[in-house]
């Protein structure tokens, strides 16, 4: 048999996730010569061997992986034969570190094991971790990424785990967090004002008692602190709300088991796999009709036919769950709108009065990170929230990746420039692009609060510098009163200001990598239109880099402007005072019954002397007025509230009237709609009718502008396309019309997305 | 009224109305210039234009208006205001009575602050082409020496002194104007604030930087103050007086009281050991009665104005553009 030797460039997110050892140890088998080594984009590796083991290799290389390497592309070249030597792992550089920043991983089933296990050495060791799971992102403080650049640095290794560590054949080489309960980091039970009264597992009994007997405690765990109660706790839970000033906002759960989730809400395979995955998110479930009594407390989500739930993610987790047995509220430490808690000291003092003891630990946080959210939504995950297990990863190319040959590298066109993009105000996250890949980062929160704007600009900063690139251009939102777009202006670095629904569109094209024009909706509660209005109910023509407005909302009247997002009832008599010449008052009670006749005859001059009015075609304000008009949320106690009520109500029911909605001109004219709605409220129709009509009426109207246009793809995008009912519909309907139709799903459909679609609006600017 | 073209029937305007209005606080001589006599010190000068729909309001006029706006800014600098000019240009059709209201209103205003009306300039315009009166005043006035009141005076720690209820003057026109009725009367807080200023200073107050609350209220002006002091400034957003019926109405209008116009407020940064003495002495005099320290300097070097609530939660309380645009999704 001939001996051959082969060079082999692996491309993709390769580095970290333990693809060096996975390649040592199928050399090993194989009894190949040879080295692997990190690079840039990826890892090298040489083979040399008889010639089928050398094919064998190969093979192998593409069809076993490690779980978490993802790999784009392989290209193999042939070399000359240089003789006998052995396998190596060659370091990339001095520290034997990587560039590549990896999401925080789940626990793996080996670790869980461990854990368990009475016999192994990490038994009920909560900070278990290998190169297959474990916290990454959290702990990185610089590139490369070594144990020296993490906060492990102060954690020297133990006899045992460095022998793990520089075993190649260990699921434990250079996995950079390795710890024991011999050197590795240990938890603390701390008291209201910081004082430490356990350590280690005693400190871990002590937090379950506390949770048990309906105490809040505010456990750190792998991206920031969480507050944790009994869910199965009344008291307990109504208690958290309290102290946290949370009113009707649905509190997430974490069960101990997918058996326990199943117990308590319907779970199909693909919610199972979101909830089983490396990211292990927050899933939204439909809860069970026939649950169990008790095992989830009312004030846990009210009201609210969904509900929040994830498994345990880190053996801390599944320790503390396992021994509660039950379901607890785990929420994020802080205030209302700040960022999560990430220090004890700093969660001592600012969760004073919301939790009762603390469950802290010393392996430092380098950053926060925040739980994901993803709904289920026609079959596949759409992420909600981008955060823990998701960023920062790269979620879109550039430019349109063309396939080429099946086992042939993808080629990406190269692009030396760097963009950083700002995204948004509200669930701000920033976004970069270099070497032809869109990376995004963690979602920050809204950027209201000092401690907000802070984490956002550490962020900024880190983001790139994670990647060890310097920002040529900065791309920020039109919007200039938002924080991102302050904090872009005084980067220092070139700015390119991108429209709002654009950046929404475009972060669409670049998910789905598609090359040209669609036609863009784009759907939210308000962006900046650049011409003086607020849009929010847009069609647009639109590529990377242009966009035309083809089509919206018809535009109506805000009275207050800003007030009307967290007072549906403002944008009902907005809406109403469009739809009649004089204000139906009389015939939607509800709508009535909710003001005092001196906010309605202010109100009413406000709209009569367009004083204080902000004009807008705002789809979200539009479901606000519905939501408000049949009389099921007059006042916002959280972002999104009145349009999830309107969703729930029309859920309820099967079937809903379609109502007229004309196309007339570049409007889309639902005054009909409404001038009907309110005919059918005061004939006594059922409101859940109505608001099943009113998702149905849209989904058909932006049929009838897809019609209008030559566009054979449509992309829908903006929070409004969180609405589970309106995406299924709409999207359904367009797929009957003969439409391509995409939508986000591995990057947030609202603003939490916006800063992929400003990188790619920005770096395709020129062509 | 039809005075245009500066001849007779403009003069007669002149002396039957300023003349008449003004004389024994100054305007009395027909030369082009005024001379005036200075104590020593060093001069301030100041002006300002005044627009105003409508031009009479619930606790004011344009008149008085441009009175305390121009004295309140001299006042800012640590000035005693000696002097002022008033520029007029009036609409054809404005009716004399209005006229001669607004005009004594400048005449008490100008008294109260004890300062003299020297010179001064009349234009009549076609119907149609202005709103009735627009004021410009000038004014100058003579700092003591050695005071140096200024932003880049602005130190870590200061405290700030708010010297009454805010939001009130922007609310009360808006409402004037627009028929619009709360559950009572507001009033604007247009007001001179030589006095209080002179009393802070003469009680040998620490006073770093002074500046008046005008278009942008409290918010604006503490984001301008941060900006050129180069500092972090804190306060404590319920410790700000607010009318409760201004408030109603701003809940209603949509408007943050912290960005609404005043006319008769400032803030004092003062050290941090004098701050509720300055507030005493500030609660002595009519539009600084409802006086409170309401926050400081901190030691960050960012310029950035931040609002702690009761919960203690910190927002941002940003320099907005003034578009107004909602950024709430
Ligand atoms: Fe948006
Ligand atoms: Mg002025
Ligand atoms: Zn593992
Ligand atoms: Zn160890």
């Amino acid at each position: 048999m001939p001996r051959k030797r082969v060079h082999i460039h692996v491309d993709g997110a390769v580095q970290g996730v333990g693809f060096r050892p996975f390649v040592y140890r199928v050399a090993h088998d194989l009894g190949l010569g040879g080295w692997v080594c990190n690079n840039s984009t990826g890892v090298d590796v040489e083979f040399e061997g008889e010639e089928d083991a050398v094919e064998l290799g190969l093979r192998r290389l593409r069809s076993e992986h490690p779980p978490h390497a993802d790999i784009s592309g392989v290209s193999v070249a042939h070399c000359d034969p240089l003789g006998g030597e052995g396998f190596v792992i060659r370091s990339s550089d001095d520290t034997g570190g990587t560039t590549s920043v990896l999401p925080d991983l789940a626990t793996c089933e080996d670790c869980r094991r461990e854990v368990f296990d009475s016999q192994d050495r990490r038994y009920r060791y909560p900070f278990t971790n290998c190169t297959n799971c474990g916290p990454r992102f959290s702990i990185i403080q610089e590139i490369p990424y070594d144990r020296a650049t993490t906060t492990m640095r102060g954690f020297d290794m133990c006899a045992a785990c460095q022998a793990e560590y520089d075993d190649p054949l260990d699921r434990r080489f250079h996995a950079q967090p390795n710890a024991c309960a011999a050197c590795g980091p240990k938890l603390y039970w701390r008291d209201a004002v910081g004082a430490v009264l356990a350590e280690r597992d005693a400190a871990l009994r002590a937090a379950e008692e506390a949770i048990g007997e309906g105490d809040v405690v505010a456990v750190k765990g792998l991206g920031g602190f969480h507050l944790v109660v009994d869910a199965t706790s009344e008291t307990a839970v109504g208690n958290l709300r309290q102290r946290k000033k949370r009113g009707k906002k649905p509190f997430a759960v974490m069960c101990p088991s997918l058996d326990m989730v199943r117990e308590v809400c319907e779970v199909s395979g693909v919610e199972a796999e979101a909830l089983l995955g490396s990211g292990s998110p927050i899933v939204l479930l439909e809860r069970r009709s026939d649950a169990p009594q008790g095992l989830l407390a009312r004030a846990v989500a009210p009201d609210n036919p969904r509900i929040g739930v994830m498994l345990p993610y880190t053996p801390l987790h599944h320790l503390l769950l396992a021994d509660l047995g039950r379901p607890v509220v785990v929420t994020s430490a802080n205030r209302a709108s700040e960022p999560i808690c990430t220090d004890g000291a700093e969660a001592v003092q600012r969760l004073h009065r919301i939790a009762d003891w603390f469950l802290d630990h010393d392996r430092p946080i380098a950053r926060p990170v925040e739980d994901s959210v993803v709904q289920v939504v026609l079959g596949a995950p759409q992420v909600l929230r981008y955060a823990r297990g998701y960023a920062p990863q790269v979620v879109a190319n550039q430019v349109v990746a063309k396939q080429a040959l099946a086992n042939q590298p993808v080629t990406t066109v190269d692009s030396s420039e760097v963009v950083l993009a700002a995204g948004g105000h509200l669930k701000s996250a920033v976004a970069l692009a270099r070497d032809g890949e869109v990376i995004l980062g963690p979602h920050v929160g809204d950027l209201d609060t000092v401690e907000a704007l802070e984490a956002f600009e550490a962020l900024f900063d880190d983001l790139a510098e994670l990647q060890g690139v310097a920002p040529s251009v900065v791309a920020h939102d039109m919007h200039p009163d938002y924080q991102s777009t302050r904090v872009a202006q005084e980067s220092g670095a070139e700015t390119y200001a991108v429209q709002h629904h654009h950046a929404h569109v475009a972060a669409v094209i670049a998910e789905h990598d598609i090359d040209g024009e669609v036609l863009g909706v784009s759907w939210d509660g308000t962006g900046y239109g650049g011409d003086g209005t607020v849009w929010g109910g847009e069609f647009l023509r639109a590529s990377r880099s242009d966009f035309e407005r083809v089509a919206h909302l018809y535009p109506f009247r805000l009275p207050g402007g800003e007030a009307a997002a967290r007072e549906p009832r403002r944008s009902a008599l907005g809406v109403l005072s469009e739809a009649f010449d004089e204000l139906p008052l009389d015939r939607v009670s509800s709508l009535r019954a909710a003001f005092d006749s001196i906010e309605l005859d202010t109100l009413a001059a406000m709209l009569l002397r367009s004083l204080r009015c902000v004009e807008t075609t705002s789809a979200g304000r539009l479901f606000d007025a519905v939501a408000s008009l049949l009389g099921l949320c007059q006042h916002n106690d959280f972002e999104a509230e009145a349009a999830m009520m309107l969703q729930f109500e029309a859920e309820s029911v099967a079937e809903g009237p379609v109502f007229d909605a004309p196309l007339e001109g570049e409007s889309i004219d639902w005054r009909p709609t409404i001038r009907r709605m309110v005919d059918a409220l005061d004939a006594g129709e059922s409101p859940a009718a109505l608001a099943r009509g009113f998702h149905l009426t849209l989904a058909r109207a932006v049929v009838d502008v897809a019609r209008r246009h030559d566009l054979q793809r449509v992309v829908l995008g903006g929070g409004c396309f969180q609405n589970r009912l309106l995406l299924t519909e709409t999207a359904s309907r367009l797929q009957d019309a003969g439409f391509d139709v995409y939508w986000p799903q591995r990057i947030p459909a609202g603003d939490g997305g916006l800063a992929v679609g400003q990188a790619i609006v920005a770096t395709s600017r020129n062509t | 009224l039809a005075h245009g073209g500066g001849g007779r029937l403009m003069q007669g305007l002149i002396d039957k109305v300023f003349k008449t209005a003004f004389e024994g606080i100054g305007l009395q001589s027909t030369h082009d210039s005024a001379v005036l006599d200075l104590d020593a010190g060093r001069l301030a000068m100041t002006t300002d234009s005044y627009v105003v729909k409508p031009l009479e309001f619930p606790g004011g006029d344009i008149g008085s208006l441009a009175i305390h706006g121009t004295v309140n800014d001299l006042a800012m600098a640590g000035a005693r205001p000696r002097y002022l000019s008033v520029g007029f240009v009036l609409e054809e059709g404005l009716e004399m009575e209005k006229l001669w209201r607004i005009v004594c209103s400048m005449r008490d205003a100008a008294d109260a602050a004890g300062v003299r009306i020297v010179t001064g300039d009349t234009k009549v315009v076609d119907r149609g082409k202005g709103d009735g009166i627009y004021l410009n005043t000038t004014g100058v006035g003579v700092v003591a020496s050695g005071l140096r009141v200024d932003p880049s005076a602005v130190e870590a720690g200061d405290a700030i002194v708010v010297s009454g209820d805010v939001g009130r003057h922007g609310v009360a026109v808006m409402a004037h104007r627009e028929g619009l009725a709360f559950e009572a009367p507001i009033e604007s807080d247009s007001a001179s604030l030589v006095a209080m200023v002179h009393a802070l200073l003469d009680a040998g107050i620490s006073v770093r930087c002074l500046r008046d609350l005008t278009r942008g209220g409290l918010a604006t002006c503490l984001n301008e103050i941060a900006a050129s002091a180069g500092r972090r400034i804190e306060i404590q957003e319920d410790a700000v007086p607010v009318d409760e019926v201004v408030r109603g109405a701003c809940e209603m209008l949509g408007l943050d009281p912290l960005y609404v116009a005043c006319e008769g407020r400032m803030v004092a940064f003062v050290a941090p050991e004098d701050a509720a003495r300055a507030a005493e002495v500030m609660r002595g005099f009519a539009p600084g009665e409802k006086a409170r320290v309401i926050g400081e300097v901190t030691g960050d070097d960012r310029a950035l104005v931040v609002g702690r609530n009761a919960f203690g939660t910190r927002r941002v309380l940003d320099l907005l553009s003034g578009e107004q645009l909602p950024r709430i999704c």
